[in-house]
C-alpha cells in the first residue's frame, strides 16, 4: 500500500510528485496518457510562468517530467476509472489495475469544452478542431474561425494568423477576457477580424466545413461567413466522471477544495483544474500540488 | 510492428492488404499523436496477424493526407478492401482506442 496516490501527472500532479518524493512519501503517479504534462502538451508557447519566459507547453511539459523522474517517482499508466474512498484505506480503480494508498490527490485536470452547435460534431476532423497547435498546419493559406474570447482562444488565433490568409475571431462580448498582452498583438496583427458579441450558430459545408455562421446577440442579424477552419476555444471542462458521488463537485463537475486543498473527504485532496479555484494556470497549478502534499502529509500524520 | 507507410508504398501495404489496416497519420509537431504513439506500438503487438499497424507522416505525406480529408492530427483510420471504413480523430484512452480495434478486425 503506498502512502499517497497522486491521479494526474500534469503540472498539478507533477508538482505533487516532485513535493511527495522529497517529503519521502512513498508516492505513484497514475496518468491516462503515454506523455506527461496535461492540457499544456498543445501549448505553442507558456509566457507567464516565471523564469521560463517563451518556453513551448511541450517543452515545459517535458522539464517536469523529468524533473519528476529525476527524484525517483513511480508514474504508471492507467485510466482512472472508479474509487473507493470509503474506509482508511483508498482505493483507486484504473482499467488495468487497483491501487491502494492512506491519502489520494485528484490532479486529473480538464479537457477543452464542446460548443453544442449544429455541424460541430459532424465536422469534428473535417475542419471542427480544438487543438490550434495540432491543426494549424493544415490551413495555411486558408480562412479560418476562431471561437472564444480567453487566453486560448486568443492564443490560438495570433497562432493561426501567422498561417493563415485570414482569422475571424468570434467573441459572444464586447470585450476579450484575455491577458491584455495577448490582446494587444491579436488586435495588431492585420490579416485579423473580430467578430463581437456574436455567437456561432452553425457550422457547414458538404465533405468538409465551408461555412460558419454567427449571429449577433443584439440585433439578431446573421452573418455566413466562409472559412475552411473552426476552432473552438470556449473554455474548460473538468476531468472529474470517475469521481463523481465519491467526493463533493459544484454543478459544473469541479471538486470543492479549500485553501488546503481538501475535499468533503478526509485524505482526499484536489489540486489543478480539476479543483474548484480562481485561477486556473500553470503558476496556480504547481502551487495547488505543493499545497496538496503538504496537507497529505499532515493527514498521514493523525493515522 | 508498426510499419510506415508513405506514398511509394500505400497502394500495396494500405489498399492491397488481405488484413484490415490501422494507419495512424500524424506529425513530430503534434503533442496528442505523441500521446498516442505508445499506445498504438502496444495495440500493434496485441493484434499482430489480425490487424495490420502502420504510420503516415502528414508533413512527408502531404498528398495522402490530402486524399484522406486529414485536417486534425492524430487522426487514425481503419482500411478494409482498399476503403476508409472507420476513423477515429484526436488522441483517445487506450480503453476505447482497443474497442475500435476490436470492432475493425
Amino acid at each position: 500500500m503506498y502512502d499517497l496516490i497522486i491521479i494526474g501527472a500534469g503540472p498539478a500532479g507533477l508538482s505533487a510528485a516532485i513535493y511527495a518524493s522529497r517529503a519521502r512519501l512513498n508516492a505513484i503517479v497514475i496518468e491516462q496518457n503515454y506523455v506527461n504534462g496535461g492540457q499544456i502538451i498543445d501549448t505553442y508557447e507558456i509566457d507567464n510562468y516565471p523564469g521560463l519566459p517563451g518556453l513551448s507547453g511541450m517543452d515545459l511539459a517535458m522539464k517536469m517530467a523529468e524533473h519528476a523522474e529525476k527524484l525517483g517517482v513511480e508514474t504508471v499508466n492507467g485510466f482512472v476509472q472508479s474509487l473507493d474512498l470509503t474506509g482508511p484505506v483508498k482505493k483507486v480503480i484504473t482499467d488495468e489495475a487497483t491501487y491502494e494508498a492512506k491519502a489520494v490527490i485528484i490532479a486529473s485536470g480538464a479537457t477543452h469544452s464542446k460548443l453544442g452547435v449544429e455541424g460541430e460534431n459532424q465536422y469534428g476532423g473535417m475542419g471542427v478542431s480544438y487543438c490550434a497547435t495540432c491543426d494549424g498546419a493544415f490551413y495555411r493559406g486558408k480562412d479560418v474561425l476562431v471561437v472564444g474570447g480567453g487566453d486560448v482562444a486568443v492564443e490560438d488565433a495570433i497562432f493561426l494568423a501567422r498561417g493563415c490568409n485570414k482569422v475571424y475571431v468570434c467573441h459572444r462580448r464586447d470585450e476579450l477576457r484575455a491577458a491584455k498582452i495577448l490582446q494587444e498583438n491579436l488586435l495588431s496583427l492585420p490579416n485579423v477580424e473580430m467578430v463581437w458579441n456574436s455567437n456561432l450558430k452553425s457550422i457547414t459545408g458538404g465533405m468538409k466545413v465551408e461555412n460558419a455562421t454567427v449571429v449577433n446577440k443584439f440585433d439578431k442579424s446573421e452573418r455566413t461567413i466562409p472559412v475552411s477552419g473552426v476552432f473552438i476555444a470556449v473554455g474548460i471542462t473538468p476531468r472529474s466522471e470517475f469521481a463523481r458521488n465519491h467526493v463533493a463537485m459544484d454543478e459544473k463537475g469541479y471538486i470543492i477544495a479549500d485553501k488546503t486543498g481538501a475535499t468533503n473527504v478526509p485524505g482526499v485532496f484536489a489540486a489543478g483544474d480539476v479543483r474548484t479555484k480562481q485561477l486556473r494556470q500553470v503558476v496556480t497549478a504547481v502551487a495547488d500540488g505543493a499545497n496538496a502534499v503538504t496537507s497529505a502529509e499532515k493527514y498521514l500524520l493523525t493515522l | 510492428m508498426v510499419n510506415r507507410f508513405d506514398e511509394s508504398n500505400f497502394d500495396a501495404e494500405v489498399l492491397q492488404s488481405d488484413l484490415p489496416v490501422f494507419v495512424d497519420f500524424y506529425a513530430d509537431w503534434c503533442g496528442p499523436c505523441k500521446m498516442m504513439s505508445p499506445v498504438i506500438d502496444k495495440l500493434a503487438e496485441e493484434y499482430e496477424g489480425k490487424i495490420k499497424v502502420g504510420k503516415v507522416n502528414v508533413d512527408e505525406c502531404g498528398d495522402l493526407a490530402q486524399k484522406y480529408g486529414i485536417m486534425s492530427i492524430p487522426n487514425m483510420i481503419f482500411f478494409k478492401n482498399g476503403q476508409p471504413v472507420d476513423r477515429v480523430v484526436g488522441a483517445i484512452p487506450k480503453p476505447a482506442m482497443k474497442d475500435k480495434f476490436e470492432k475493425n478486425i
